[in-house]
């Protein structure tokens, strides 16, 4: 749950979400990440640090670069839970179809 | 139709759509009503609401707890804003998990549809932030989506 609530809360900022969907292409280097935006190549690491340590993403060490890609399993943990939540959802919608029959069969005895 | 929908809007918000085979006089009643709320709300398989307060009035309280038989519970609190009967519903709420979650402030209307009834719930949370933690830690009714969706979040 705590792991989920790191990977949750790591999506929550716009600049991270950006790095996940440039990684969801392919596997990038810091600078290759840091490109697109307006910051500084510290700033760009806290943000891979966050989601390194939320377990969205992981490291490669290729010589001296350290190119990141997309954790699978990460992502899918997070997959399983929001599909999982949504099950109990519509579960809970299913049971109100059961109970609008009754209340719609109630109302054809009165007449 | 009665195929479920949920989206993120904005930085704070979260929209839940659903159709329903029946007039909005029901299924607003089946939100309002302690009786019936029971029998429904409950969330995944296992779990009932032994306590279920529900006080359909501006100002009226709203306490939903629940159990799953074996050691597990939870409850809900809240407060109604407006009701527009059968249209319309505005209500805050919070979860103690057992600390209380921010304040989800959630307008659910009710949209006739022929002989059926077209439901939103609007929900907003403080921060984007909250928004996050809330889809990880349970949404009180359960969230989201396959990897598609995942990706139309981010």
């Amino acid at each position: 749950m705590n792991g989920l609530n790191a990977k949750f809360a790591a999506l929550a900022d716009p600049t991270r979400r950006a790095i996940l969907a440039r990684l969801s292409q392919g596997e990038a280097t810091v600078n290759e990440l840091a490109e697109p935006f307006e910051l500084t190549q510290p700033a760009i690491s806290q943000h891979l640090k966050v989601l390194e340590d939320a377990g969205l993403i992981v490291r490669r060490v290729e010589g001296t670069k350290r190119p990141r890609r997309l954790a699978t399993e990460g992502i899918e943990a997070m997959d399983q839970w929001l599909a999982m939540l949504r099950t109990a959802l519509e579960k809970n919608y299913d049971r109100l179809d059961e109970v609008l029959l009754g209340i719609n069969q109630k109302k054809g005895e009165l007449r | 139709m009665s195929k479920m929908t949920l989206k993120t809007e904005g930085d704070t918000h979260l929209i839940v759509t659903r159709h329903f085979a029946a007039p909005p006089e029901a299924v607003y009643r089946a939100h309002t009503e302690p009786e019936l709320i029971k029998k429904w709300l409950l969330g995944p398989e296992g779990w009932s609401m032994p306590v279920c307060i529900n006080e359909a009035r501006p100002g009226g309280k709203i306490r939903y707890e629940w159990t799953n038989g074996k050691g597990g519970e939870f409850h809900l609190t809240g407060e109604y804003v407006e009701l527009n009967p059968y249209s319309r519903i505005v209500h805050v709420e919070r979860m103690h998990l057992p600390d209380p979650t921010p304040d989800n402030h959630v307008e659910t209307r009710f949209d006739r549809d022929g002989e059926r009834t077209i439901m939103t719930l609007r929900m907003t949370l403080p921060d984007e932030q909250t928004r996050a933690t809330m889809l990880a830690t349970g949404m009180e009714r359960g969230m989201e989506a396959s990897y598609r969706r995942l990706e139309e979040m981010i």
